[in-house]
């Protein structure tokens, strides 16, 4: 990898289209396959949640949109996986920095133990988080005297948010920050930047775009959580009922269009969310181009 | 890494082609929560009993989960044979959703297709520290009742019905105090479960809450394997009588041909063999004359309502207690 | 990476060491708890008990349906991955962020929907249910219902592994290997891959370890069907709701373990190739 100057050239404005089609190759298959791979995967599946929505015509979807219940559920899951999100960009950007910088025992096997909440499934961690954090469990029985109460409140959601986040964000940074050249924040010491100047200037505006994606992914994968969040939340309407949840009850009342239209709201504000963090996050990577 | 791919799909194909052999005569069962055990041990003594009059092998597959759930699966295509469900309005929406079995299945077998039934009981911790005796003291404050949500669990709808057919009678039938009572008592539950299995552990393993209402063979089943020196068992005054009917899916067994199989299976369930299982399992037999009389005398007398006498029919109940908008939804509307 | 670096580029040891302890901590209370709760639970009864619950027939037959559908849904996932982190890194086009929104999109969809957008295609009252069940094809409550659901969950994240990493490393290589007269294949084969060949086993390894993982949407159209469409993470529910939690907690350490086994490769990968890994990303 030489040439940052070129480098710059590349990412710092993007070259007109025709430009980067004409050298790179494979834009036509690349396009046409993952297109259409999306579609029948994602797209044309998830149009059946609207066309579905569809059959409770306006009135219908604006009664389930504004019921209080829904909102108020829709608010906790949209808020808990905000908290969750923001607090793992923040632990997982250090735990990242950890295993990526620094070496100790047991570096590896820490490592390791980061993806586990992948393959946990999320009933496993919602016992097993449940069973910890219970007023009776090895954490619990600690925090109950201090008047503090986790399981079947609030805290107790965004605790399994964060388990079930954190990998998103480690696994995000890790390859990012193994990649950052070492010359660069060198070159910085060199001219005399002091740690902290470097860290600033040069390291962290290259780690911002990779946070931002930890983020916005930990906060789309807490906001649809269901199975680790059932076991903890305690399930009360209005107080600690998650969006999910509502979406299950629905579908027990066999109706399938009051479901989907909740599921369509979920869908929607996702959507414009990760819409907007991406574009952000291409800002930001665009800022990072520069400031190579 | 092409080679690995190259493995895997090889893997794959072995094992999907190693998966598609075996041939007798298969019928699903899809069932509700508290009916493993039971089920588990009527598939065996059925397919003895099939074995040694047919000479068929017989092999029966049972799918458990929370009785609407299972319904649902039933009516997206879910192969059932059987289902034996845990109300009789999940069984009606197969018919209503996906007419898979005609709308009077449940005049088609005796005792309105339910072969046994159960109730509503109250389970303590041991000494009953809160003196619990009956439903009235579930609204006392300072109790904390464990109960699953009604919209998520069969079991829970039950366990609501029978509260507020207690709360009516002893209020002279106002509705109105029967409501509030029905308010009162939710605002000590802590926690709602989706379901009754997840309310047991919750009321067992976590040690939340005072009194769980559950069905009395789950009551006794928890008490069994949960720890008999833990829990104590409370018969309240009046309870309901819960009737988990069960019901042949017409369509499917025709399609498949099993239909034979299907209803001498329904049929072993009425059977003096199935119904010595049933009170074997903690539910209550139709003809206890043919079950252990040990196992009959395990169940307390108690006054029981029933649902088409208390309530009109299920499908009434479900529209005015648990519908959106009914009974639930308005105790949890904002005050 | 030199991690023998001089003090002009890592912390004060105190720092460093402070940072490394803030980091256990968060990862012990996070991961370690849990986990060693998932082993304490599952050893309660001993030993033997814990064997027992793995050697049983249903536990067998879902481990084996697992594997099976992971061993289906990755490569599908890993083959889309690199075509879309190398139409997203190396092309420039309009609707580019939008693409990328749409491939995190099931990241955001809740396990719940994602089981459910299949039954409302293929469930007997979905669009092509009736066609299906006249031609006796089986998707829901079957393999390939499970497949697809798993698909569905796993989608982006080859993707989603590979599109910063290679945004970061830019064009120029390739740009350099195509000037030098090689093919576009060619270029992907020689420079592009081994340049992301560590993102892209993080990807296919966290695709399969949550592959192997889900349950929320596989439970959906799964039918629960013991010992013919129950996978791993069903089969622990079904234990646990027979009040079997040993066997429960037994069966999920061993998902635990295979998790930790991909981890176990990944760990060999990088300390057999580890330094010509190292020596490209300096150069």
């Amino acid at each position: 990898m030489s040439a940052v100057l070129d480098l710059d050239t590349t990412t710092n404005a993007p070259p007109p289209a025709s430009r980067a089609r004409r050298v790179m190759p494979g834009f036509g298959l690349t396009l046409g396959y993952s297109v259409a791979w999306l579609s029948l995967i994602v797209l044309i599946p998830l149009a059946g949640v609207f066309i579905k929505t569809s059959e409770l015509g306006f009135d219908g979807l604006l009664r389930v949109w504004t019921d209080a219940r829904v909102l108020a559920a829709l608010q906790l899951s949209f808020g808990t996986a905000f908290v969750a999100g923001a607090f793992n960009a923040l632990a997982g950007t250090l735990v990242a920095w950890v295993l990526v910088r620094y070496e100790f025992p047991g570096r590896r096997m820490i490592d390791g133990l980061i993806d586990l909440p992948f393959a946990l499934p999320t009933a496993v961690a919602g016992i097993a988080l449940t069973a910890l954090y219970a007023g009776n469990g090895w954490v619990g029985q600690w925090l109950t005297p201090l008047g503090i109460k986790v399981a079947y409140a609030p805290l107790g959601i965004i605790v399994a948010l964060v388990f079930v986040g954190l990998p998103f964000v480690v696994r995000t940074l890790q390859p990012v920050l193994a990649e950052a050249r070492v010359e660069l924040e060198e070159a910085a010491a060199t001219l005399g930047a002091t740690r902290l100047q470097t860290l600033r200037k040069v390291l962290l505006p290259t780690l911002y775009p990779a946070m931002l994606t930890g983020f916005a992914l930990a906060f789309a994968r807490g906001v649809g959580e269901y199975g680790s969040v059932i076991f903890i939340a305690g399930n009360l309407p209005r107080v600690t009922e998650i969006a999910p949840l509502l979406i299950v009850i629905k579908l027990e009342e066999f109706d399938y269009a009051g479901a989907t239209a909740v599921a369509a709201a979920m869908l929607l504000l996702s959507f414009v969310l990760l819409f907007a963090i991406n574009l952000l996050q291409a800002f930001a990577a665009r800022r990072a181009g520069r400031v190579r | 890494m092409n080679n690995l791919i190259r493995r895997i799909a090889l893997a794959a194909l072995a094992l999907a082609s190693f998966s598609a052999v075996a041939k007798d005569i298969e019928l699903l069962n899809v069932s509700y929560d508290p009916t493993r055990e039971f089920y588990r041990e009527v598939n065996t003594a059925f397919a003895a009993q099939w074995q040694r009059d047919h000479g068929d092998a017989v092999r029966v597959q049972t799918s458990h989960g929370g009785s609407g759930k299972q319904a649902r699966a039933v009516i997206d295509g879910l192969g059932a044979d059987v289902v034996t469900l845990a109300l009789a309005f999940d069984i009606d929406a197969i018919v209503d959703k996906a007419k898979l079995l005609p709308p009077d299945w449940q005049k088609r077998l005796p005792h309105n297709s339910a072969p046994y039934t159960s109730t509503i009981v109250l389970l303590v911790r041991k000494g009953n520290p809160k003196g619990i005796k009956d439903w009235g003291d579930l609204v006392k404050p300072g109790v904390s009742v464990i109960t699953p949500n009604p919209k998520t669990s069969g079991g829970a709808r039950w366990n609501h019905l029978a509260a507020y057919a207690y709360a009516l009678k002893n209020n002279g039938g106002d509705v109105a105090q029967a409501k509030a009572f029905l308010a009162a008592l939710y605002r000590n539950v802590p926690v709602l479960d989706t379901g009754a299995r997840g309310a047991t552990t919750t009321f067992a393993q976590r040690g939340i809450g005072d009194v769980l209402l559950a069905w009395e063979n789950e009551a006794f089943l928890a008490q069994q394997e949960l720890g008999p020196d833990q829990f104590e068992i409370i018969v309240p005054s009046l309870s309901i009588l819960a009737e988990p009917p069960v019901a042949l899916v017409d369509r499917n067994v025709d399609r498949r041909g099993t239909r034979k199989v299907a209803e001498a299976y329904l049929a072993f369930l009425y059977s003096p063999e199935g119904q010595r299982l049933a009170a074997k399992h903690y539910y209550r037999p139709r003809e206890p004359q043919h079950a252990a009389a040990a196992d009959v005398a395990r169940f307390p007398t108690l006054e029981l309502v029933t649902i088409d006498g208390a309530f009109g029919s299920w499908a009434k109940a479900q529209a005015e207690h648990f519908a959106d908008g009914g009974i639930f939804d308005q105790i949890y509307a904002p005050r | 990476m030199n991690r023998s670096t001089s003090s002009p580029t890592t912390e004060p040891r105190w720092l460093r060491r402070l940072l490394i302890g803030a980091a256990l901590a968060f990862i012990a209370f996070f991961l370690l708890l849990p986990l060693a709760a998932v082993f304490v639970e599952a050893l309660r009864h001993g030993l033997d008990a814990y064997l027992n619950a793995l050697r049983e027939p249903d536990a067998l037959a879902a481990l084996k349906l697992t594997l099976l559908v992971a061993g289906i849904a990755v490569p599908l996932n890993l083959v889309f991955g690199v075509s879309a982190a190398w139409l997203i890194s190396k092309h420039d086009f309009r609707g580019k962020a939008l693409l990328v929104t749409l491939i995190d999109l099931p990241f955001s969809v809740s396990p719940v929907v994602s089981g459910l957008v299949y039954v409302l295609v293929f469930g007997a009252q979905g669009w092509f249910g009736p066609w299906l069940i006249e031609h006796d094809i089986r998707i829901i409550f079957a393999v390939p219902g499970l497949v697809l659901a798993t698909v569905f969950v796993t989608f982006p994240f080859v993707a989603r592994e590979l599109i910063p990493l290679m945004q970061e490393q830019g064009r120029d290589d390739e740009l350099a290997a195509l000037t030098l007269g090689a093919s576009g294949f060619q270029t992907f084969l020689r420079v592009t891959l081994p340049n992301i060949r560590f993102g892209l086993l993080y990807g296919v390894l966290l695709c399969n370890a949550r592959a192997i993982g889900e349950f929320g949407a596989v439970s959906v159209v799964s039918g629960h069907i013991r010992g013919l469409t129950n996978t791993l993470p069903l089969h622990v529910e079904i234990l646990y709701n027979e009040y079997d939690f040993v066997s429960a907690f037994a069966v999920a350490t061993l998902l635990a373990m295979l998790a930790l086994l991909t981890l176990g490769l990944k760990a060999l990968l990088e300390w057999r190739h580890g330094h010509q890994l190292a020596a490209r990303a300096r150069h």
